[in-house]
């Protein structure tokens, strides 16, 4: 194992026992555990890591946001991007309590990330001291683990277990609350331990070979087969396992929002997105195939839409590595337990090779009418006005596919997943189950973070833009090349569109006005323009790419159009409609 | 599904903010926690609680895999009332001079089960251990005579069929463990299972 880490991180391991403070057994702990990016923001009761943050300043790179929910986000898009764990530091009371938004968000979106906490002094804990709160159960629901620190002994062991959770089994995040006098206090340190058991801990499931063969069985009898996809696949790295497998038994395969780019989006047997506004036929025949198969994805509600109207039909086969996930909302008719890693190359052993060209064609068949009556008009309108849609056409043009994708949430958000084209996996970083407005740009940040050599752009709505806007200080400081994209419908459009389709068009405070965002980019020294003339598109984007750093460049797109197709609230995955007349 | 008292064992690693991790679990699905009890095991070092709820089989179930998938957590059991032996402690101040004038003490006790535990001058204190019907008694026949005080512990169950924790800790503390660590409730259930 020694042979695979860096130079730094195998200092860090050697065992000569000194005498270190626990501000500089954390930094230890963080090399020795190949961490070399650290998002946060310094205050009193962290104040002595920061003092030891001076000296390892050549090791550790650390990003100043200008906001903790900042330093969260981007930790969030650096581990979504990396695969890696991403690292907040953040100070006592408002510091520990900004971090809760991408707490919770992580949690539900299961991403990896470990946040350093300052608290005050063990002494003063329960006395309302300044800026003390009770960070470890305000985020016990969710997080992972957590965690509270007050001697400097325990802090080696307990940061080997916060990197152990947060990145093994089902990830998730872990907060460590220090205490300062747990900071300064002065221990003997004879190197670090990485942590790979914990006795009350599985982060595996058993894999159940029955199940495996009970599992093929259906798909070798199965007619009608259908598979679902979420990021299971991408945090389980199966990426290639998956294809082997849908690929050798001919089986249609839909994504979930949090599962795309896992198989490029053009890949034949990629039927597209399912849920609330994902495809047509994916959604649809759901509800016609025989054998559901559900890789690594949770059934979450915007995907099953009514639950009693959900894959009746179909006999279900759940392949999950957490195991409270099988039966959670629908019913498993065969749990397939385990890491998609090792279960879906024992499954692809097991199937037969195969085509299903009839129940292919229900497809295509799908998508051409979904084509004409939503695809067409969004991608290439004719009227004057433009459209989210024809914007991520163009970007799909320019960037071939290749770019990191970083979106916040609304319209823009499903136009974007609806439509970008994505080549490689870890390409969709957007906020999936909690809906975080303000993620995208924080989480853009983190991104090219992450991953230097990858184009990111972040594309964000001119209301969850104007949530985290203060992190272009944290571009204009660090310079990470994020090309920001504003889709600016002057509306906050999504909820916009609900108040159109169900509360008789009765807009109530959804009309946002924005400020110049050209010129706020501008105050923060980032270039930008404005446009809104389908003329200026594509030259404007290719402009935005071609820029050398960072860039914003805002569209104004239509103000009153609606994102199809939709399977409205409290309705079945069939009842999906492809326009406003069908609501 | 109908709902019916449901007591679920958990045995978990002895940690600070454990227990309101695991009542948040409650909480959070708006279920009403009806006797909580936390105590040490047979095992040192592994705590266990007793926890009754009243709930359909389907939701306790969910409930446990969600409990059992907290880091801390080794393992969650729920169980009927006719699979455990449960008892639960109950203690009644009285006045003693009422009990003395009014009440032949002897024969009171004898009835309900119950002893003295303190006799003093101006009040005793009796204990008695049952199911709730049993303790809920003994405070229909005391009220009469004064009762000043009265509370009664939660619940704690021993699961039937259970063989202790101690052979099945040695399976959790093993990195490759066997079955009986990662349970399936499927198991040796296929012919159920596969009958749609």
């Amino acid at each position: 194992m020694l042979s695979t880490l860096n130079q730094p991180q195998k200092a860090a391991l050697q065992t000569k026992t000194e005498e270190l403070s626990g501000s500089e057994i954390v930094l230890r702990a963080l090399i020795a555990e190949g961490v070399e990016t650290i998002f946060g923001y310094p205050g009193g009761a962290i104040m002595p890591i920061y003092d030891a943050l001076y000296d390892y300043n050549d090791q550790l790179k650390h990003i100043l946001v200008r906001h903790e929910q900042g330093a969260i986000h981007a930790a969030q898009g650096f581990a979504r991007i990396s695969g890696k764990c991403g690292v907040v530091f953040a100070t006592s009371g408002p510091g520990a309590t900004n971090l809760v938004t991408g707490l919770a968000d992580a949690q539900i979106d299961s991403t990896p990330v470990v946040c350093i906490t300052g608290q005050v002094f063990a002494h003063l804990l329960g006395t309302d001291a300044f800026q003390e709160t009770d960070v470890i159960n305000i985020t016990t629901p969710i997080t992972k683990w957590n965690y509270q620190v007050t001697d400097a002994s325990e802090i080696a062991e307990v940061l080997a277990k916060a990197f152990y959770i947060a990145k093994s089994g089902r990830p998730g995040p872990v907060v460590i609350d220090i205490t300062k006098n747990a900071q300064i206090q002065k221990v003997p340190f004879s190197g670090y331990q990485p942590c790979n058991h914990i006795r009350s801990y599985r982060p595996k499931p058993i894999v159940r070979k029955e199940y495996i063969q009970e599992a093929a069985k259906l798909i070798n009898e199965a007619e009608r087969p259908f598979v679902i996809f979420g990021q299971g696949v991408i945090l389980g790295q199966a990426e290639n396992e998956f294809l082997k497998f849908i690929e050798k038994g001919g089986l249609p395969a839909a994504w979930t929002i949090m599962g795309m780019s896992a198989i490029p989006t053009d890949h034949p047997l990629g039927v597209g997105m399912l849920g609330m506004h994902g495809n047509y036929g994916p959604n649809l025949l759901t509800n016609e195939c025989d054998v559901l198969i559900a890789v690594g994805m949770r059934f979450d509600d915007r995907v099953t839409g009514r639950l009693d109207k959900y894959a009746k039909q179909a006999k279900v086969i759940h392949l999950d590595i957490d195991p409270a996930e099988i039966d959670k909302n629908v019913k498993a008719t065969v749990p397939v337990w385990g890491d998609c890693k090792e279960t879906l190359p024992l499954l692809t052993e097991l199937i037969e090779q195969k085509t299903y060209s009839t129940w292919l064609q229900k497809f295509e068949d799908c998508k051409l009418k979904e084509q004409q009556k939503v695809v067409v008009p969004e991608l290439n309108p004719t009227s004057d006005i433009m459209t989210m849609g024809e914007v991520i056409r163009v970007l799909n043009e320019l960037t071939e596919g290749n770019a990191a994708i970083v979106t916040d949430v609304g319209q823009h958000q499903m136009v974007a997943c609806r439509y970008a084209n994505m080549n490689q996996s870890k390409s969709n970083i957007t906020s999936g189950g909690l809906g975080t407005m303000g993620f995208a740009l924080p989480a853009a940040i983190g991104a090219k973070f992450g991953a230097p050599d990858r184009t990111v752009v972040a594309v964000i709505g001119d209301g969850g833009f104007q949530m985290t806007l203060q992190e272009l200080g944290t571009i204009m400081q660090f310079k990470p090349a994020v090309k920001i994209l504003i889709l600016n419908n002057c509306f906050l459009g999504m909820v916009r569109q609900w108040q159109q389709l169900f509360h008789e068009r009765r807009y109530s405070f959804v009309d946002i006005t924005s400020p110049d965002f050209v010129q706020v980019a501008k105050g923060y020294y980032i270039e930008g323009a404005r446009i809104s003339k389908r003329e200026e598109l594509k030259d404007a984007v290719k402009k935005m790419l071609d820029h050398d750093g960072s860039y914003l460049l805002e569209v104004m797109v239509g103000k009153e159009n609606n994102v199809f197709p939709m399977v409205p609230q409290g309705r079945g995955v069939a009842e999906i409609v492809l326009g406003a007349d069908e609501v | 599904m109908s709902k019916q008292e449901y007591t679920i064992t958990v045995y978990t690693e002895n940690q600070i903010g454990l227990l309101a991790r695991i009542a948040i679990m409650f909480s959070r699905r708006k279920i009403n926690i009806e006797s909580l009890n936390t105590s040490s095991s047979e095992v040192e070092s592994v705590h266990r609680f007793t926890i009754v709820i009243h709930e359909t089989e389907e939701v306790v179930r969910k409930l446990c895999r969600q409990i059992e998938k907290q880091v801390e957590v080794l393992k969650a059991y729920y169980n009927t009332d006719d699979e455990i032996v449960w008892q639960e402690v109950a203690l009644y101040k009285v006045p003693t001079d009422e009990i003395a004038e009014k009440v032949k003490v002897e024969r009171l006790l004898r009835e309900n089960g119950a002893r003295a535990v303190l006799i003093r001058k101006d009040y005793t204190i009796f204990e008695t251990s049952g199911h709730r019907d049993e303790t809920d008694k003994l405070i229909t026949v005391l009220e009469p005579y004064g009762l000043i005080e009265f509370v009664r512990s939660a619940r704690v169950a021993i699961i039937k069929n259970s063989e202790g924790f101690h052979k099945k800790l040695r399976d959790f503390e093993l990195r490759e463990p066997g079955e009986e660590v990662v349970e399936n409730e499927y198991l040796g259930d296929q012919e159920h299972v596969f009958s749609m």
